[in-house]
């Protein structure tokens, strides 16, 4: 390896223990699993039999609007890390890399299904008409929340990994329930989506029992990225993570993730498949986050910038961008119009940032419970008594609250 | 003597009880190469190896489970925690096994695993990164709960709950990471299930322990302009509390304010409240009243400056505690 290429940080990823080299060489052993691919990463075709057919669906404009909603959401992620770099967020979890993963499966997905993300989604959240800025609440810390789900079926932000894959299947199995007592129901399917490292929590293994044995209208959508902060991949699965599927019962495919065609053939194929009645499926969407984990990590502390190189030459918009432009789809006046509808979308973001309002400590009393609960009314109590006792306080609350409770 | 940071002192402790005990090792995510997200393990793993301080698969029952698999093997566990709000995955290992096996098996089993968490607001993150769930696990028999509030209790209380028999949870005052303190690498001073005076006084006693801890020395130094002695107690042991300590102090004080970050109902601070009650009841001149968070999920950053006990806070319920 290059001088040049090793990190400049102090960090431990060779010698004989390390996990990486140990876990990879197991994984070489272990038998191929195909990956399915419809656009390498030089802008060439090729033909699946099961998944290239449905390229037939898609014409000029919806091929166009791929690139379009990769490189918003590319735009969106390098201005929400401005925002943080400049103290307007408190942290932000990039997803660069991974457009092709989220908007093809977000693209797949029909409006009656319903979403369940992790928190790095925001390609996904894109494709459901949530408003971007929206996304940005939860980040600034001024929400736990920041969008109303009902209004796009694109579920809030879970933090506690895995956990909603449980909440995925429970909701799948009410979309059972109401087409078997409603036969005019919309035939619908729920995406739930988890990464790499989120895959080793028991709550997954679960999901998948639960998904398996009532035949649940659910399609899990896993993100390998390959790292789960500075732990590789290898050390949460030995061999591909799709393999899990057949373990459950139920069919799973490995897509290339950064092939916006061919995720959005295979999310097609799945989504169509549960919402048929024919029960679950795993995608394992191959993919790399090509940033840091969050605004807060260091990815030279655990990861070589050799491996970064290798990957950005998979980049999503490239070999998209190559095809469209064979294909004649597309001219250079397209894409200066995406670069000036990202300059209008950097500055709807920062406005919108700095106008949001900073919550009052009363609204987050007032949510806890759906009905009143005299303990927090107690204590909301004490809270307005208290604060009144300072002299500036009544006018410095309301200001802060831009205007009444 | 040497200085450091209260991250840096738990590092050197940790790294002490591995060199120390070979039976010792660190499991946890993210706590190898990168050296934990708040570095506290920096380091530890090139000097010890991958077998020493492990990369777990991202599983806290996993993380949990197979430490209890590991202690009843002859090894000593210690499970790093990446936030407060993760140890739920867990939960169920620590309250049904790591507390339950030594009791199940009549004593011929113990499960000596450290589990460290850091814990506590104010640090203006994301949800479940700012959480004080050290009520939930003081509820369970068993368990043993301890958090440091300064370096040289750091470096020590790590190694001290290491070599503990019963199951430890260490929780670490996140906020504090980077408080330097002066410790003496000689001696301990005190057992880690002990509380600690650290401000004397006559008037009232605040007790406290890990994050409150400089808050509650502001609030003393605050009060004594205004011509109150508060006495100030790190309570250092949540599990077991050291009653003895507390009681010595509102004997002499007639009045108590206990203050922690964790909700108030159903916290710590109402055990105090009860105990001392019970055991002071004729020297308390005033009611022992509670400072901390509100019955709430934990607030989003923007909001948790009112949220957390502060000097003022503190002050008020000084204020409410003399004017009995
Ligand atoms: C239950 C739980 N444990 C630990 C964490 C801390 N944590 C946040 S993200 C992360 C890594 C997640 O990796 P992966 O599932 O691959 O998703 P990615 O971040 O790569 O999108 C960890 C350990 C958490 N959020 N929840
Ligand atoms: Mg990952």
């Amino acid at each position: 390896m290059a001088e040049a290429q090793l990190p400049t940080t102090e960090f431990d990823l060779t010698g004989p223990d390390d996990a990486r080299e140990a876990l990879a060489e197991a994984e070489a052993g272990a038998p191929e699993v195909h990956m399915v691919q419809l656009l390498d990463e030089h802008g060439n075709l090729h033909h699946d039999g099961t998944f290239s057919p449905y390229l037939q669906r898609l014409d000029a404009e919806k091929l166009r609007s791929f690139y379009r909603d990769m490189a918003t959401i590319r735009r969106f992620d390098q201005e929400a890390t401005a925002l943080q770099r400049q103290g307007e967020l408190a942290l932000w979890v990039p997803l660069t890399g991974q457009e092709a993963a989220q908007i093809g499966s977000g693209q797949a997905s029909e409006p009656q299904d319903y979403i369940f993300p992790t928190y790095r989604e925001h390609g996904v959240a894109l494709t459901r008409g949530v408003d971007l800025a929206q996304l940005l609440r939860l980040f600034r810390g001024i929400s736990h929340g920041g969008w109303n789900p009902k209004d796009t079926n694109f579920h809030l932000y879970t933090l506690v990994l895995a956990v909603q894959t449980l909440h995925a299947v429970g909701y799948a199995m009410g979309i059972q329930r109401d087409l078997a007592s409603d036969p005019d129901a919309v035939p619908a399917a729920v995406m739930a989506y988890f990464g790499d490292g989120a895959s080793s929590e028991g709550d997954v293994h679960e999901s998948m029992v639960f998904a398996a044995s009532f035949q649940a209208p659910v399609v899990f959508f896993c993100q390998n990225n390959h790292w789960a902060i500075s732990v590789p991949s290898e050390v949460q699965s030995r061999v591909p993570l799709v393999n899990r599927a057949a373990g459950y019962g139920f069919p799973g495919i490995r897509v290339d993730g950064n092939d916006v065609l061919a995720v959005h053939a295979v999310s097609q194929w799945a989504l169509e498949h549960a919402r048929s009645g024919a029960g679950p499926v795993l995608i394992e969407a191959f993919t790399y986050r090509l940033g840091a984990h969050t605004t807060a990590d260091d990815p030279t502390k655990y990861r070589l910038a050799a491996e970064e190189d290798k990957w950005r030459a998979k980049d999503p918009l490239v070999r998209l961008e190559t095809y469209l432009r064979k294909e004649n789809l597309v001219d250079d006046a397209f894409f200066a119009g995406i670069r000036a509808d990202g300059d209008e979308l950097a500055g709807y973001l920062r406005k919108a940032t700095l106008a949001m309002t900073v919550p009052d400590i009363r609204a987050s009393f007032a949510q806890v419970y759906a009905q009143a609960h005299p303990l927090v009314t107690e204590e909301l109590e004490w809270v307005e008594r208290y604060q009144a006792s300072f002299p500036d306080a009544a006018e410095s609350v309301d200001e802060r609250n831009g205007g009444a409770a | 003597m040497t200085t450091m940071t209260i991250a840096k002192a738990i590092n050197e402790g940790l790294r002490a009880t591995l060199k120390n005990n070979p039976k010792a090792l660190l499991m946890g995510e993210d706590i190898g190469a990168l050296g934990g997200v708040y570095r506290v393990t920096e380091g530890l793993k090139k000097e010890f190896g991958a077998d020493r301080v492990v990369d777990t698969p991202l599983a806290e029952a996993g993380i949990i489970g197979t430490a209890i698999g590991l202690a009843l093997r002859g090894y000593h566990p210690i499970c790093e925690i990446q936030f407060d709000g993760f140890v739920f995955p867990g939960f169920n290992q620590i309250t049904t096994q790591l507390a339950k096996i030594h009791a199940r098996s009549a004593g011929q089993l113990s499960t000596p695993v450290v589990i460290r968490i850091p814990y506590g607001g104010g640090i203006g993150s994301i949800e479940h990164h700012s959480e004080s769930p050290e009520a939930l696990f003081a509820h369970t028999a068993g368990l043993r709960i301890i958090s440091p509030s300064n370096a040289h209790d750091a470096y020590w209380m790590i190694q001290q709950a290491a070599a503990c028999p019963d199951p430890v949870i260490v929780f670490e005052p996140k906020r504090r990471y980077w408080q330097k303190g002066e410790i003496n690498t000689d001696d301990p001073g005190l057992d880690p299930f002990q509380a600690r005076v650290i401000h004397p006084g006559t008037d009232a006693t605040i007790v406290v322990y890990g994050p409150l801890v400089p808050v509650a020395l502001a609030a003393a130094d605050a009060a004594e302009e205004d011509g109150h002695s508060v006495e100030v107690i790190d309570l250092r042991s949540i599990s077991p509390m050291d009653f003895e300590t507390v009681s010595t102090s509102v004997e002499k004080t007639g009045r108590l304010i206990v203050a922690h970050e964790a909700p108030t109902f159903g916290g710590v601070g109402g055990e105090i409240a009860a105990r001392i009650s019970e055991r002071c009841f004729y020297a308390l001149e005033s009611p022992v009243l509670r400072v901390g968070g509100f019955h709430m999920p934990y607030p989003v950053a923007r909001v948790e400056e009112h949220y957390l006990p502060d000097v003022d806070r503190l002050l008020e319920a000084l204020d409410r505690a003399l004017a009995y």
